[in-house]
């Protein structure tokens, strides 16, 4: 079973860590062991996840984008639909409960496009654990919508204005931070990146949308889909659907990664794709760099992708040929998003609109017998501000 | 004997070992300030390979490091910089950078150019012992020594297994917390120290937070080593009088240090 003892997939993962956080990862690593192997606490998680997040969210079959697209069936796991808006309740929700039982009260977690930090905000103020959330500047104009939900939910939401201003940068202060204050402090994560055992943890808690998934298309279509599409910035909900799968080899598994203003621009997101193997934010995976194995600044549409690294899982798919990452660019991203609040009625968030673009691509090249589900992991609302500006539209 | 271990073979010497960042605030005050500090009384200099993402670093060397990289400074740069500064100071040089540079230059092909510039030593504060293996074998290898750091969070079976492992000291961080300069030193530091004593009989140099003469001077009662990093990039900061400020600071460290022969 992945990852093995040390945190490892394969070559990627670990534990690259300052020395005054490896305690504090060892304590962590053992009381998520515990909890793991208690089937009170996955009680509670599941009735939480059935009550609060509003689990099982459905699987819809998008059958006017499928007759748009003129090909494959294309279904969507509607994480849109979840507590907050996006997949990120999984796993706030998840940690919260394990912090709550290591009995840490002040709770930091790092935003980029906000919906980890609402999901996080959300789940301290019901579990009442102090919320502090690190945001960069850059984000918190573009997001600025979630900035007040988070400040309504009680977070404290903290400014990060070093390097490029977005999630890289929120990480590094969050761990600082956490560096700072071990003691008292529970960094809940938010992506399947960072040292073991955070890549395992948010896999576990996301591996509810392929669970039910799985669940959801045997019920309706007696098999497995041919394709599973969903986005890929650090791959929390990529991770959560795809893991259940995983075995399921005649399950096509495609990534898509954030390019930006494409590829050759060197302006996108895509580590699997552009990266080299590197370390970053205590794990070694794909990662953007330059030639000096310095960070590099990255760029997309969504907050939510615009992160020069991935989970060390997804780097070792990619190596032994099990998941096939492919990208699409901001204006493409675009396109998915107008496509679907137009044939479905549904605005998905500009992270899932990459993979939306991408399936209906996929899907008008195959017969009507195929079938493709895409992780639509989050809702829009929060994007309306950025697509009316792309878009040339003054609000 | 390795001569970083020469360092510590003197008989009641405390070390003073000050850090910089390389091309901070250009490459040509490296190149003055090193044989500077080697002059007034330094041991051993630390000298910082700039990175973008500095996890372990509070506001200052998160600053220097920035305009370092604004500069242009890259570890080949950095190699070339030792290189000169090897040939005119005599004290040994350690490089203190993040695991990345170190993992894209090439574990082996970075000791090897580490030792064909004279330089002495590693510290990597992201890199703990257990993802060591690999730059252990190639310092070794060398013949550079890679320094391990210890937290007062650290466990006594860390405290083990880092002492086995970091070569000729162990770098002891005053706090949980990040580099930077504080108004005092940490209650619990004494105890810290005394805990690691207990378990190892290698040198330990301490460092985060010490930036004044008198809180050097506390820390060689307890230590046999003061490593002193913020202080000295804020000095730097002066512009064209940070060399006069600068060499004052170290001999009034270095002067309290030595009461506590």
């Amino acid at each position: 079973m992945l990852p093995d003892k040390r945190g490892y997939f394969g070559a990627y993962g670990g534990r690259f860590v300052p020395e005054v956080l490896v305690r504090a990862l060892d304590e962590l690593e053992s009381a998520y062991e515990e909890t793991r192997n208690d089937p009170a606490f996955w009680v509670e998680f599941d009735l939480l996840s059935r009550d609060y997040s509003g689990r099982p969210t459905p699987l819809y079959f998008a059958e006017r984008l499928t007759k748009h697209c003129g090909g494959g069936q294309i279904f969507l796991k509607r994480e849109d639909l979840a507590h907050t808006g996006a997949h990120k309740i999984n796993n706030a929700l998840g940690q919260g409960l394990l912090a709550q039982r290591m009995r840490k009260r002040r709770v930091i977690a790092e935003t980029g496009a906000g919906q980890h930090g609402v999901a996080t905000a959300a789940v301290c103020a019901m579990l009442r654990l102090v919320c502090i959330i690190y945001m960069g500047e850059e984000d918190m104009h573009r997001q600025s919508l979630n900035v007040f939900r988070m400040k309504l939910l009680g977070a404290e939401v903290r400014l990060v204005t070093t390097g490029s201003r977005t999630l890289k940068d929120a990480v590094n202060e969050a761990i600082r931070d956490w560096v700072t204050n071990v003691k008292n402090t529970y960094y809940l994560l938010g992506s399947t990146v960072g040292p073991h055992p955070y890549p395992l943890m948010v896999r576990d808690f996301q591996s509810v949308i392929g669970k039910e998934t799985k669940q959801q298309i045997l019920d309706r279509c007696k098999c497995l889909p041919d394709y599973i599409v969903t986005c890929v910035g650090g791959g929390s909900n990529a991770i959560g659907i795809f893991h259940p799968f995983i075995n399921d080899t005649e399950v096509k598994l495609i990534g898509v990664e954030a390019a930006g203003k494409g590829l050759e621009t060197g302006k996108h997101a895509a580590s699997l794709i552009g990266g080299r193997v590197g370390v970053l934010h205590g794990a070694k995976s794909y990662i953007l760099q330059d030639d000096n194995g310095q960070i590099q600044e990255t760029h997309s549409i969504s907050a939510g992708l615009d992160y020069p690294g991935v989970g060390p899982e997804l780097s070792y798919y990619k190596d032994v040929g099990r998941i096939t990452y492919v990208s699409a660019t901001d204006e493409e991203a675009l396109e998915g998003f107008q496509l679907l609040c137009r044939t479905e009625g549904i605005a998905p968030a500009l992270e899932p609109a990459h993979a939306i673009f991408y399936a209906a691509k996929i899907a008008s090249s195959l017969d009507k017998q195929h079938i493709i589900v895409v992780n639509l992991s989050g809702r829009g609302d929060k994007d309306m501000n950025i697509v009316a500006e792309a878009l040339g539209v003054k609000l | 004997m390795s001569r970083i271990a020469s360092v510590f073979a003197q008989q009641s010497h405390k070390a003073l070992i000050p850090y910089i960042t390389i091309g901070y605030p250009n490459i040509e005050t490296t190149l003055m300030v090193a044989p500077l500090l080697a002059d007034s009384g330094c041991d051993i200099i630390e000298l910082g390979i700039p990175f973008s993402d500095p996890l372990a670093d509070g506001v200052t060397i998160q600053k220097a490091s920035f305009h370092a990289l604004q500069n242009g400074v890259n570890p080949k740069l950095c190699l070339e910089v030792a290189k000169e500064l090897s040939r005119k100071v005599k004290i040994p040089l350690v490089f203190m950078t993040y695991f990345n540079p170190v993992f894209n230059y090439g574990i082996k092909e970075f000791c090897a150019a580490c030792a064909d510039s004279g330089v002495d030593g590693l510290i990597i504060p992201d890199l703990p012992p257990e993802e060591g293996l690999e730059l252990e074998i190639a310092t070794r290898r060398y013949g550079l020594d890679l320094i391990y750091l210890l937290a007062p969070t650290s466990t006594k079976e860390r405290i083990k297994l880092v002492a086995e492992k970091s070569r000729q000291f162990i770098y002891l961080v005053t706090v949980t917390g990040l580099t930077g300069v504080r108004d005092r030193l940490p209650a619990n530091l004494e105890a810290f120290v005394a805990r690691v004593r207990k378990i190892t009989k290698q040198p330990l140099c301490v460092g985060f937070g010490i930036s004044t003469s008198e809180q050097a001077r506390q820390v060689a009662k307890i230590a046999d080593g003061v490593i002193i990093g913020s202080r000295i990039i804020q000095l730097m900061e002066a512009g064209s009088e940070s060399l006069i400020l600068l060499q004052d600071f170290i001999k009034e460290i270095r002067s309290a240090i030595d009461k506590e022969r």
